[in-house]
């Protein structure tokens, strides 16, 4: 039989095991990186399932981004106030676990490929299946971490908004992972301990003289997380260590100097706010209560009602934060005393001047706004609002993602929402 | 009289792994269905295109690149030095491969209007610390050879 370029006799076919000359790879080298993906992944998914909570998407549409989520939706609670740096744990450890793990991925998905070429292409229907899944998971593993790694650079190239694209690929991802895991783990953790020879399909029949061993290979991989790792971490820090993400989007300098020279999620610029809309004059808060009690608001009418202090973090989804500001400005339940809610402060709806934008408004819960630490905020550091940061109000409220802190605030509608 | 069992053309496998794929699959398609709700042909496209090329281009790349320096080395006689610039090589192009949108300036505009911070770092910090990479490489290097000549002067 002629042996052409593709038969599985021939050595220049990837179909054929003589192709895949790493002595690399091996069961011991995918076991090593299998189990460090699935304690990683496993934290991505359970933080990533945590930050959907965080967003209250069962209070109002407005917080919606998955309307359709059905049954996905079934542990989410009320999201809390305490400790007031939640989410900003929460993501930090998302978004940078995520690209520390991108060479572990990386290396897992070298470690395997000989596979894809096994021949014959199934040997049961279980295999079939089983290589069917295998799409789904790698495709889904890669969908998730490519959406991701786009969306914190602001890089919205994808077919799509973020946040259904993300969360339901998510879950097909997930589906895909928990039977490889259930399938793969006990022999991962089998050829951990040895308890098998290195007789793997995974072991190349005729190997290539090493250049390195697999220790090396790992070390080689883990220097690559540390180096991500290293200039990632620090956007969730202020001063010299955010400095040190030299890569990441919200490291480096911050924006401005001043006591309002922190990390900015969108300028005024950005967001449409004119500053004919929020000079003295032309800006009113408006604020609507029971049966419909309305009050309007200059700045100065606000300045004139009992004024609280609160330190709290901005942290974002994308995986940056700072440290805590410090805020002042009016309680949110005194807001709601003001419209005739007393002793019972209920959701709120926010709406922001901003045009434009997923999140121009936004629901808080009741706990949220009965929080004392929950402002709407007139200074920040000891000085006005920056237009950057909200002014002439915005809200600040503990543990809250970044985007519900609405700034440039300009209604508020108290009610059950 | 017996009739012979036919064989199947394609054995069922194990009917535990069968039934963990098929509620697998069942818990895709629930999500699957709404994450193709919208652009349903450019998210499947993604969805399938990443795959297919993380594993039938950008894996051949790199692995050609590397036996391309690997034989660039033994050429030269110097094969066990390939580690000193696969690894620095590797870290640099790893950098890029995830921070590219923002060293390559793509959205540069965007991200400089929304921030407040300016874009144009991303692309002399990437080779600075692309020069530190292969440079620490080499001080590395030398320092290894240094090593060995005293430690087989030694010997002699």
């Amino acid at each position: 039989m002629a042996r052409t370029p593709l038969s599985p006799s021939s050595p220049f076919s990837p179909f054929s095991p003589a192709f895949w000359r790493s002595p690399l790879r091996g069961p011991w080298l995918t076991s090593v990186l299998g189990v460090v993906l699935l304690g990683g992944i496993t934290v991505l998914f359970l933080t990533g399932l945590v930050s959907y909570a965080a967003y209250n998407p069962n209070l109002s549409p407005v917080n919606d981004k998955t309307p359709d989520k059905g049954i996905l939706g079934f542990y989410l609670f009320s999201w809390p106030t305490s400790p007031h740096w939640l989410y900003r744990l929460n993501q930090g450890v998302h978004v940078t676990l995520g690209i520390t793990l991108i060479p572990v991925l990386l290396a897992k998905l070298w470690s395997v490929v000989p596979k894809l070429f096994t021949l014959p292409p199934a040997r049961s229907l279980a295999h079939a299946l089983e290589r069917i899944s295998l799409l789904l998971l790698v495709g889904g593993a890669l969908f998730e971490f490519v959406t991701g790694v786009l969306n914190v650079q602001l890089d919205y190239v994808f077919p799509g908004s973020f946040y259904p694209l993300h969360f339901y690929g998510a879950w097909v991802f997930f589906a895909a992972f928990v039977v490889h895991a259930v399938l793969k783990t006990p022999m991962a953790l089998r050829n951990l301990r040895r308890l098998r020879e290195e007789s793997s399909e995974l072991v190349s029949p005729n190997p290539a003289e090493p250049t390195v061993s697999r220790r090396g290979a790992l070390w080689f991989v883990g220097g690559g997380s540390l180096l991500l790792f290293g200039t990632t971490v620090g956007q969730n820090f202020d001063g010299p260590l955010r400095r040190t993400a030299l890569l990441a989007p919200h490291g480096g300098a911050e924006p401005g100097s001043g006591p309002a020279a922190f990390q900015i999620n969108k300028t005024a610029a950005y967001a449409g706010i004119r500053e004919a809309d929020t000079n003295e004059e032309a800006w009113r808060l408006v604020v609507v209560g029971r049966d419909g009690r309305t009050a309007r608001l200059s700045r100065a009418d606000l300045l004139a009602m009992p004024l609280h202090s609160a330190a709290l973090p901005i942290a974002c989804v994308e995986g940056w934060s700072t440290s805590d500001q410090w805020w002042r400005g009016v309680r949110l339940r005194d807001l709601a005393a003001l419209v005739g809610y007393d002793a019972d402060p209920p959701d709120v709806l926010v709406e922001s001047l901003q045009r434009r934008g997923a999140f121009r408004r936004a629901a808080l819960r009741a706990n949220q706004v009965a929080d004392s630490r929950s402002l709407l905020a007139l200074f920040v550091n000891g000085e006005d609002l920056t237009p950057d940061h909200g002014y002439p109000a915005r809200i600040i409220v503990p543990a809250a993602p970044g985007v519900l802190n609405t700034k440039w605030v300009a209604r508020m509608t108290f009610g059950d929402l | 009289m017996r009739r012979p069992v036919r064989r199947p053309a394609l054995p069922l496998g194990s009917p535990l792994q069968l039934l963990l794929l098929l509620s697998s699959f069942a818990l895709a398609g629930y999500a699957g269905v709404r994450l193709l709700e919208g652009d349903w042909f450019g998210v499947a496209l993604w969805f399938v295109g990443a795959a297919i090329l993380h594993d039938l281009v950008l894996l051949p790349l790199y692995g050609s690149a590397d036996q391309a320096l690997l034989r660039g080395c033994q050429a030269a006689g110097r094969r066990r030095w390939v580690s000193y610039v696969r690894v620095p090589a590797a870290f640099s192009l790893l950098l890029l491969l995830v921070w590219f949108p923002l060293i390559g300036g793509r959205v540069a505009d965007r991200y400089a209007l929304a921030t407040g911070l300016s874009a144009d770092g991303f692309l002399a910090r990437w080779l600075l610390i692309t020069a530190v990479l292969f440079g620490g490489s080499a001080v590395v290097l030398v320092l290894r050879l240094r090593q060995s000549r005293r430690a087989s002067k030694e010997h002699a």
